[in-house]
């Protein structure tokens, strides 16, 4: 098998190992190319009958407006439901804080939301998009990964998986996060994406924009930056490597406007990925402290 | 573009950490933002080189409770392949780690310090591989420079291994003699080790062949049952899976379990097309001839190679639990899709993983590897590992703290 059949058919297990095991599964869809990706094989995976699971979206309303268009057009397309967990519904029922500050950003808010989501829902398994060539603590994430009932992940306390075997045997209260594409590298998914021709929100391709230069990176400027007399505000070709809240995901300069030209600027690349996300630059162990307080 | 997925044993010292590193380095894997991550630790070797070690250390949570996390995944790739690199860390749960890992990987990379040749800890890394019939074994005599480049050390080295690979009944076992500090043999062809003619380590990894069993044996085991229920679907009705074996094609007789009864493969579906036949390893949909009961947790397979159906069986275990086997207790066994309710009803014996004799020692606690006697409270679908290895494998849960317990490995009928 090429090597993006086995990426594939491997997902698709997993994916139907979800289907078999959990009462009440959701998939976590952000409106990115990794969560995109997981609904094409979950087509492969399910079709022709439906999606045994919801689209489950954490809305911290700082999204890209393209992000949330492509979002309801998928759904409408594919004719699954969505839910949809309000990050400033959480704002106003006093459940958060929101940051202050130039650098204020909603990401770190949107892990309790997700928590309250899964418990109204009674959610038993989350499907994600993450990698393990993202991060580090990524890395030592199993396929099947267990939470407690705080939905906190405990790195000391991981299920051994070994060959195709998946223990979703769960206590009472907690709940299963499960990574189908966890083998996968973010050059897989683009090659993967390009073969499957599989549409993605605009903001992925080169477009002009205005931006500003913030800790050497550039952000979409947009009204919930915070800005002020110090920014400045320029019109560049940009794209976006990663699609998260747009308080934390940084835009690359780049002339890609096709699939080829991402891979080959991908392939060139000297920066990871997740170099783009300031969320992973307050600390060396930025992800693994998220993880643990239940953030994807 | 393939993918080979291997697992490198080691520890520390023997420059494991520092051989998947250079690998990563080497091959251009890491990225500016990691190196300066890398850079920032400062950490350097005698010579003044950055310390690739680093690349594999573990998680805040392990640097400072000392402890290591089962198996970190790594990934690089080249033209011609992807690698998928299981990385079991750390000396604690050894065992465990090593089992785990070796069990998503086709093959193992044993290190051996060219200063210490083959030791103990060589022998248990060899044994594992031997216990969970692991495909290929290649030995990398690591540290030459420490040993002047020593064609004899080499030699020696690799006599003694054959030794042991013999007693093991190890076969496909590979050599290659490299410094992972200096980068000898590791991307490029040493120019200290001329008396050497095999490859580099990377243009092994790049050209090894892993030997398939190619026997018509496939099994599939049913994960769920596709039925739309609309109108224009109305009788549809498909049996989703992955494919265990070679060999599936539109027209095979099958035998279903645990009905035992018999069907005819009438169309094999992926992504709503149909397929003459399915490979190994493939995720598809399979539509029968006649109306059968089948549900999640049955097995379909050929009925001209027959997999076993019996309740009581002898497998090799290896244990994960601090909790002690316990032969009073129900456990579950997961294989594939379906859980089944088994008492362990006897220990036969354990190995001594460091001479890997039997010993007569019914305890099988953490990290201990025995032959134990099962019986299933319903038939089990299975083939012996000697047989079929990818049928012979399950996980041992137990029920009370849903943790995995257990490895399990069948091999013989009891």
């Amino acid at each position: 098998m090429d090597y993006l059949d086995h990426l594939e058919a491997e997902a698709i297990y997993i994916l139907r190992e979800v289907a078999g095991q959990f009462e009440k599964p959701a998939l976590l869809f952000s409106g990115g190319k990794d969560s995109i990706t997981l609904v094409h094989l979950a087509k492969k995976a399910f079709r022709p009958g439906k999606f045994p699971f919801p689209l489950v979206h954490i809305d911290t309303g700082h999204n890209f407006p393209e992000t949330i268009a492509f979002r309801d057009s998928l759904i409408e397309e594919i004719g699954e439901k969505l839910i949809v967990g309000y990050v400033q519904d959480s704002i106003d029922q006093g459940k958060v804080v929101e940051q202050k500050g130039k650098n204020a950003s909603r990401n770190a808010l949107q892990t309790v939301t997700l928590l309250e989501t899964i418990s109204k829902h009674g959610f038993d398994a989350c499907i994600g998009g993450a990698r393990r060539d993202e991060e580090k603590a990524r890395a030592k994430e199993r396929i099947f990964s267990v939470r407690d009932e705080f939905g906190q992940w405990d790195p000391k306390r991981q299920r051994p998986e070994l060959w195709s075997i998946f223990n979703g045997k769960i206590n009472k209260g907690e709940n299963v996060r499960v990574f189908p594409i966890s083998n996968w590298t973010e050059l897989d998914v683009w090659n993967y994406i390009k073969r499957e021709q599989i549409a993605l929100p605009s903001i992925y391709f080169s477009h002009e924009r205005e931006v500003i230069t913030r800790n050497g990176q550039l952000m979409a400027a947009a009204p919930f930056l915070n800005m002020d007399a110090d920014d400045v505000i320029e019109t560049k070709s940009v794209r976006f490597r990663t699609v998260g809240d747009m308080t934390c995901t940084a835009a690359v300069d780049s002339t890609a406007i096709a699939l080829d030209d991402i891979i080959a600027e991908i392939k060139a690349s000297t920066v990871s990925e997740r170099g783009a996300r300031m969320d992973d630059k307050v600390s060396e162990a930025a992800m693994e402290e998220r993880k643990k307080q239940g953030y994807f | 573009m393939n993918i080979l997925k291997f697992i490198t044993a080691g520890s520390v010292d023997d420059g494991k950490s520092t051989l998947i590193g250079r690998l990563l380095y080497d091959t251009n894997s890491i990225l500016d933002d990691q190196l300066e991550a890398i850079q920032r630790a400062n950490r350097k070797n005698d010579d003044g080189t950055v310390d690739l070690a680093i690349l594999t250390d573990g998680l805040k949570a392990e640097r400072e409770q000392g402890i290591t996390i089962d198996v970190a995944y790594k990934y690089f790739q080249t033209d011609r392949r992807k690698y998928i690199i299981a990385d079991a860390p750390g000396h604690i749960q050894y065992t465990r780690n090593m089992v785990t890992g070796a069990s998503n990987s086709e093959l193992i990379i044993i290190l051996v310090d060219a200063r210490k040749g083959v030791i103990e800890q060589t022998k248990r890394h060899s044994f594992i591989a031997k216990l969970l019939a692991m495909k290929q074994v290649l030995v990398c005599v690591n540290k030459m420079d420490m040993v002047d480049y020593s064609a004899a050390v080499f030699e020696q080295i690799k006599n003694d291994y054959q030794q042991l690979a013999a007693n093991l009944g190890l076969q496909d076992v590979d050599f290659i003699p490299v410094s992972a500090l200096k980068g000898d043999n590791i991307v490029h062809k040493s120019e200290r080790m001329l008396w050497y003619s095999g490859e580099s380590l990377l243009d092994y990894l790049e050209n090894v062949e892993i030997h398939e069993n190619q026997a018509a044996n496939w099994r599939f085991p049913v994960q769920w049952v596709v039925r739309p229920q609309t109108d224009d679907l109305h009788d549809y009705r498909g049996y989703a899976g992955r494919v265990l074996g070679e060999g599936l094609t539109v027209g095979d007789q099958v035998i279903i379990y645990p009905s035992e009864t018999y069907s005819t493969v009438k169309a094999i579906e992926f992504n709503g097309l149909q397929l003459d036949r399915a490979e190994n390893g493939q995720s598809v949909i399979l539509h029968l001839t006649d109306d059968v009961d089948i549900s999640r947790g049955d097995t379909i397979a050929n009925v001209e190679k027959q997999p076993k159906f019996e309740r009581n069986i002898q497998a090799n275990v290896c244990w994960f639990d601090n909790k002690p086997l316990d032969t009073e207790q129900i456990y579950l066994l997961q294989s594939h899709s379906k859980l089944t309710k088994i008492k362990i009803v006897d220990v036969l014996y354990k190995f001594d993983i460091n001479t890997q004799e039997k010993v007569f020692d019914e305890t099988i606690k953490l990290n201990d590897i025995g032959r134990i006697a099962i019986k299933s409270a319903e038939n089990l679908v299975f083939d012996l590992q000697a047989e079929n290895a990818a049928n012979s494998q399950a996980i041992v849960i137990d029920p009370r703290t849903n943790l995995t317990v257990g490895a399990l490995m069948i091999q013989a009928v009891d």
